[in-house]
Formats: C-alpha cells, structure tokens, sequence
C-alpha cells in the first residue's frame, strides 16, 4: 500500500455537537501536497459533510487560515511533507467562535478593520480629471509592506492580547491604519487616531510579536503598531508643548 | 422565508461588484445597495490577477493604440462601439483607483509606471508589483466601507434570479451561516460573480468561480454570449494551475522548448530578435502562445512531468534585484510550491484555463436583455474581448463595467417601483423548494465529486485548446448524461450552517448548465478564431461566422444556438499579424 498521513481534524456542528471533537482521516501521502489538497481529498472521497473555507490555493485570498499542529498557518501554504510520519492536526483559528467544523465567525474581525477608517481621507477632493498623486517610490515604500494583508487573521489567531480582551482593535487593523496613515495621500491621520489610540488600540499591545511571527505576507503587524505608538506621542508631546502645535 | 427590501441588489462582490456598488452609491446616496456574495469580498478571485491593467496615460501611446490592439486581439469579434468607449473611460477609472489609494507602482518621479504586456503595441499596463488584482480588491473593499448605504451580506449564495413580467425584482439567496432563504427584493440587480474556469480541471481560477451567475442568467431566459471562446493562459505552474503573470514575459522572460529554443519564432511571432519587442515572441497574444505550445508538444519537443508536459519561463536574466521588484510573487510562488527560485532556475509552465471571453448577454450600458438586470466583469459579455481577451484588459474592465453597472442599475431603480411582493414571495418559496428538494433527497446514486470530475475530464478532452467536431459532439453527449443523473445527485450534509455539501452542489449544477453552453456554442462555431480553433476548420470564415453566438438556456434540452451582429465602426477585419511585420 501507498503511503499514507493521518489527519486529527476537529469537527463541530452546533445542530447536533455539544462540543467539540476530534476526527481521523487518513489520506493518501502526496510530497507535494498542501494541508489543503488533503482536507480536499476528504472532502471530496472520505467524507463530504467536512466544512472550511477555501479558494485561491495560492496564499492570496486569505480564506483558509487554520491552526495546524498548533501554529496558525494557511492550509493552502503549508506542506505535508512537513509532517511526514506524524500526524497532522488541523484547528479552527483559536480566539474566534467557532461556527462550524474549521469555519469561524468572524464577524469581529472585520467590525474592526472597518473601525479604523481603512481609505484615503482628504482635505479637499482632487478631480480625477487632474491627474495622479505624484508618490515616489521612496514614498511608497514607507507604507507598501502595510499593503500586503490578505485578512487571513492568522495575526489574531497568534495575538495574547486579543485572547485576554477581545475589545482589542488587533494587529491586522492597526496596521492597516497605520498603512494609511503613511500613505502621502492620506489626510485621515487624526481621525484614525480615535480608535487606533484609544484604550482599545495601539496600547494595549504588549509587543510579543506573535502576530509578525506568524504573518504570511511579512507585513511584520508589531512593527506598524510600534510605529504608530511614537507617532501618536509625538503628537501628544507637540499638542502639550506647543500651542497650536497639533497639526 | 425572510424578505430584504432593497433598491439595488448586487450578486458577487469582487471587483466588479465593489466598483459598482461604491458607483451607484456615489449616483444617490438615498439609495440602499445590498451587495450580496458567497464569500467575503477580499476573498474574491479578483484577488489573484497579477500583471496589471491596461489603460492609456503616457504621451507616447493613444486611445486608438489601445483600440486597434483590443480589437485584433480579440480577432474582430469584439464590438467596437463598446471597445471605444473601454479604451476612453479606462485611464479615468484607474486614475480614481490612484486617488482612493491602490499602491501603483511608480516611476522615479513619482508618476505612475507602465509596462508591456502581450498583444499590446506599446506599454500602458498600470501595476501594483505582480499583485495588481489584490491590491485593486482591497483597495475598493476598503473604499466601499466609508459608503453607508451599501450593506454587506457576505456569505450569502444566491441561487436564482426573482422575475415578474419579463422584468427582474431580485434575487433569492441562501444565508450560509443559518441555512435561511432570503428573498432580496430589489428594483434592479447587478451580477457580478466572474467567471467559470472551475468547469474545467486545470485552471488559474480559485474554488469560487463556478459559474453561478451565469447560470442564474441563463436560466431566468437571458442568453449567454460568445461561450466558445476560452482563454487558456500560456503560463501556468504544472500541477496546481497556479498562474505565473504575463508580466514576467513584460519585463523580458522568454518562453522556451526542451532544446532551449525559443520556439515561438517557428509560429509567426518572430524573428526573436531584438528583445524585449512588443506584439512579438513572447509578447504575442495568449491564444497563439498557447496554440504554440500545443503544436510544440504534438512535435515532442515540450518537457515531460509528472504533471503533464512544459515548457520553460526563463526570468534568470532579470537579476535578482528586478524580479524582486517587478515579480515577487513569481518568486514566491514558484519557489514555494514546485520548488523552483527563478532568479536561478526556468520556470516549468504550461498552459492553463484562465479566463471565460463570453458570458452574459450584455450592451454597451452593461444592461442584459431583461429590465432591471445588469451584469459586469468577468461574468458579463460586452463584447470587449471577442475571441480573446489581451492581458491586463480584464482589470481595467472590471472598473469601467462595474461602474456604469452601478450608476444605470441606480437609475433604473429610481425610476421603477418595486415588483410584486406576492410574486416575489411566491417564486421564492418555489425557490426554497427546489433547494429543500435536493437538501432532502434520499436515494440518490451520485456524488458531487464524481459527475464534477466526468464533466471536468470533458470539457477538457473534448473542449480545449483544439476542438473537431467529434470531440465536441462527445462532449456534448456527456453533458447531456451529466446533466440528467445530477437530477440523482446524494448530500450527506443535513446541516443547515455552512454547509459546503450543499453549495457544492448547487455550483455543480452552475457549471454543467454553463458548460454545456459552452460545448455547443463550439460545436456550431465551424471556424478557427482567436481562442477557438477548429483543426477540422482552421480558417476564419467572416462571412458566416462574423457573429457573437448567444446561447438560450433549453430546460432539461439543449441550449438554442443564435447569433446576432458584431458592431464594427472603424476597424475592418484583417489578417492578424504579430512578430515581424506588427513591429
């Protein structure tokens, strides 16, 4: 017989699951194969009621964030050939209510990236017909890395902040305000600032870094939040000081 | 049942259905919008699109640059009023994209950056590094949220089109976190759910792009346009369909065959040099690069894999400072998932279904044939494309359907009252019936894997890259057989949330009534054009076939073929030439 790999994967349905529980599905052993392609094959050829969300298959849509062998991780970009002789054990993303099998609410998550007014905010509309921006590479380069989130929430997942206090804006939404904050287009700084510096906001991240860790796109979260704390004293030292000093 | 009440209703809610949603919002802000789609709208396959979108801004091109190369690359099917106005409105709509914040990347001062793509004579394609499609999707999700009147309902899977009187009134769709039916009841409907690449079994497109909308289209009587015409990519990873950007060949990748020969010069697109040479080699149009392919490995000269045969996408010469400007994502991709890093190796790629040239039936003011109904994007069929759709066009025609979309539903909403409450209850109920109907069948003999991967190993043996009449009519045949034993088709999933065993099955029952649209538009096209080639007819034949085919949905029968006029204004069909004498 060909070679095999065992997968624990946690099934709940609220209909008829008081809790949660482990299932085992074994499937056929493929080197280039994803934890993805594996749920497919269960899904496909073992046992159809299995529910998670999928699409892109190439880590950039977002939708299969799943906690794989404890680590959150995109089911479409992580192999199987990792866990070669062992088992691989598939969660939901922790930290977020479970709806059904590996499928989450995720309500929450986007409340809160809408919280933080994630557009170009302008003091004075400029008419299409006039052009672009001018932006310099130099000048988009200070927020492009902010740009690369594909709201998979692996970062949420990963985040002890936001397991202790779910008021906790997060890091994808941060750094997404920060991402517009430092795009030169963008006037909405200020406005921002009253979710992003709120009591919910950028302070109440401790800075473990869990949610850079575990980012696929290397948007690097702790960094943009960290960023965005010296900017908001900055501006809190120059509105104390200086008359007139906030902009 | 539970009614919504909603003046504009927007199925899909990609790039197409953003823009349109934000347009129509911006037209009157008195308007409620429902966008509706059965996913979230980041996780849309807009997200994929990688090189670009085509649209003229610097001095050295035109408007009738951009015209003239759309409309021979679309080998003169595409209607040129409509081709016209693509090209006119196309630079304004990705200049507001600038204004509301898509990361474009830029030229040293700071002036958006273009590059080359295939089939275009000079370079015009806008591009945010090679993820163009997810910034663009991001960046209108994010615009849309400062919009009030449009409300979300995410998660929702339509099934099928609300009609009263020939006119549309909505929509009925299913909440997927309860298992609820719900009937929109809307003054005008926009579709925008793209296209249907899952039919076959090896494509770029994502598990969304089934078809739905389409089918609930086709189904409601409304024709779908120029199905025929499928764009397979030339550059596909092998094995995943994972899709390697025409930009790659844009910034000078060479495309070549098992002895390093660059075989594209043996097919009118040389000679191969100088290079990078624009509407040439390997910046010819994707049809006749894929057409290539397939006559390279008919010659044994392509590269056996265990995932079928290849060719190479050679980037080495870029250096690696440049593929980690322009191409990161190819470097990504590649690396990650055949283990391959292209700043030191080729690039094995083949070519793979991409992209649906027909869809729904409709004009230049994105309205279908029915009242009240309007479609966009991918799934829609202006026709801009024609027989083949170039590079980097798709992503500017998304913003420039999606919005006159979006603005004509909003009129058409402020001028019309809503349709019948009690139609619109009645024909809902019928709706939740046939959904209960297969949600409850016992005794069904058939799986949904099993008639999607019959119906996926058709379409490709008998509807691919080369078709004959004999492949298309056995095509045709299993159809037909698929489409009676889907009638047998057996859920094990009872759940009423998420129940991905019941969607599946009802995008099964998309793609078989698309495809099938499909296979006999084919079958009665008797001429080779753009993506369509016949090897028992290779020639062009304008006098018959100077005509968009329109399929009429037949029930339990086959579709209706007819045809209707192509609109040509000021571009006479010709011979299209690339390589050599195009440059």
């Amino acid at each position: 017989m060909s070679e095999t790999i065992t997968l624990e994967v946690l099934r709940y349905n609220p209909e008829t699951d008081s809790e949660p529980h482990f299932q085992s599905f074994v499937v056929p052993y493929h080197e280039d194969w994803v934890v993805l392609d594996a749920l497919n094959h269960v899904k496909d050829h073992i046992d159809s009621t299995l529910s998670y969300r999928w699409s892109c298959h190439m880590a950039v849509c977002g939708s299969c964030g799943l906690i794989i062998n404890g680590e959150p991780k995109l089911g479409c970009h992580a192999f199987v050939r990792d866990y070669r002789g062992g088992v691989i054990k598939i969660e939901p993303l922790d930290h977020f209510p479970i709806e059904r099998d590996l499928v989450i609410v995720m309500d929450d998550f986007i409340e809160k990236l809408s919280s933080v007014k994630p557009y170009v905010i302008v003091k004075e509309e400029k008419p299409v017909s006039e052009g672009e921006y001018i932006q310099t590479p130099a000048q988009l380069k200070v927020f492009k890395q902010y740009t690369q989130c594909i709201n998979c929430m692996l970062c949420y997942a990963a985040c002890p902040q936001y397991a202790m206090n779910e008021g906790f804006v997060g890091p994808a939404a941060l750094a997404l305000a920060h991402r517009y904050n430092m795009d030169s287009r963008d006037c909405g700084k200020d406005e921002r600032a009253e979710v992003v510096a709120s009591n919910e906001g950028i302070w109440e991240c401790t800075f473990v870094g869990a949610c850079s860790e575990v980012c696929p796109k290397h948007v690097d979260p702790a960094a943009a939040i960290q960023q965005t704390k010296i900017a908001a004293s900055l501006d809190w030292f120059k509105a104390l000081l200086l008359p007139g000093g906030k902009k | 049942m539970d009614v919504i009440v909603t003046d504009v209703a927007i199925v899909g809610a990609g790039g197409a259905g953003l823009r349109a949603a934000i347009a129509a919002a911006q037209s009157d802000p008195s308007l409620n919008i429902a966008l509706i789609s059965k996913v979230y709208p980041m996780r849309s396959h807009t997200v994929a699109a990688e090189g670009g979108a085509a649209g003229v801004i610097k001095d050295n091109d035109s408007l009738d640059n951009h015209f003239n190369d759309t409309v021979t690359g679309g080998d003169w099917l595409s209607d040129q009023d409509a081709v016209e106005m693509f090209v006119n409105t196309a630079p304004k709509e990705l200049l507001q994209m600038e204004h509301w914040g898509c990361p474009w990347s830029r030229e040293p001062d700071g002036k958006v950056a273009v590059r080359p793509f295939g089939g275009m004579k000079i370079e015009r394609t806008w591009y945010a590094a090679d993820k163009t499609g997810f910034h663009m999707l991001h960046t209108l999700f994010q615009t849309s949220i400062q919009f009030p009147s449009i409300k979300r309902f995410d998660e929702y899977y339509s099934t099928e089109l609300l009609v009263e009187d020939g006119r549309c009134i909505g929509v009925v769709a299913i909440e997927m976190r309860s298992g609820r039916m719900v009937a929109f009841h809307a003054k005008s409907v926009i579709i925008a759910t793209g296209g249907a690449g899952r039919i076959f079994p090896f494509t770029t497109n994502g598990a969304v792009k089934t078809g739905d909308g389409m089918a609930m289209a086709y189904r409601a009587g409304v024709p779908l346009k120029d199905m025929e015409f499928i764009q397979y990519h030339p550059t596909g990873l092998p094995g995943t369909g994972i899709l390697i950007t025409e930009g790659s060949r844009g910034e000078g990748g060479i495309l070549v065959n098992k002895d390093g020969y660059r075989y594209l010069q043996d097919y009118n697109l040389g000679p191969p040099d100088p290079w990078p040479r624009k509407k040439a080699m390997e910046l010819g149009p994707r049809d006749r690069l894929s057409q290539a392919f397939w006559h390279e490995q008919q010659k044994g000269r392509t590269i056996k894999t265990a995932y079928g045969d290849v060719v190479y996408l050679d980037i080495r010469h870029l250096g690696e400072a440049k593929i980690n400007e322009r191409l990161p994502m190819v470097r990504e991709l590649a690396s990650s998932y055949i283990g391959v890093d292209p700043v030191y190796e080729p690039i094995p790629v083949r070519p793979v279904v991409h992209y649906t040239m027909g869809g729904i039936h409709t004009d230049i003011n994105a309205a279908t044939p029915m009242p009240g109904l309007y479609a966009a994007g991918e799934c829609a069929c202006v026709s801009i494309n024609g027989a083949n759709r170039l590079g980097s066009n798709s992503l500017a025609e998304i913003l420039v359907f999606g919005a006159i979309a979006g603005r004509n539903a909003a009129a058409f909403a402020k001028a019309n009252p809503l349709g019948s409450p009690t139609l619109a209850a009645q024909a809902t109920d019928a709706a939740q019936g046939r959904v209960r109907e297969l949600f409850l069948r016992t005794g069904g003999t058939e799986t949904i894997s099993g008639l999607r991967k019959e119906m996926n190993d058709a379409m490709e043996s008998g509807a691919g890259i080369y078709r004959t009449e004999q492949t298309l009519q056995d095509t045709c045949r299993v159809l037909a057989d698929l489409r009676a034993r889907f009638g047998k088709v057996q859920l094990e999933d009872r759940s009423n949330v998420f129940n991905t065993d019941l969607l599946q099955a009802l995008e099964l029952g998309s793609m078989l009534d698309v495809a099938q649209a499909m296979a006999h538009s084919a079958l009665l096209r008797k001429e080779s054009r753009g993506s369509h080639q016949r090897l028992d007819f290779p020639a062009r034949d304008d006098v018959t076939f100077l005509q968009h085919s329109l399929a009429t949905f037949g029930g339990a029968a086959e579709p209706a073929i007819s045809y209707a006029d192509v609109v040509i204004t000021k571009s006479k069909p010709a011979e299209r030439v690339y390589g050599g004498p195009a440059t």
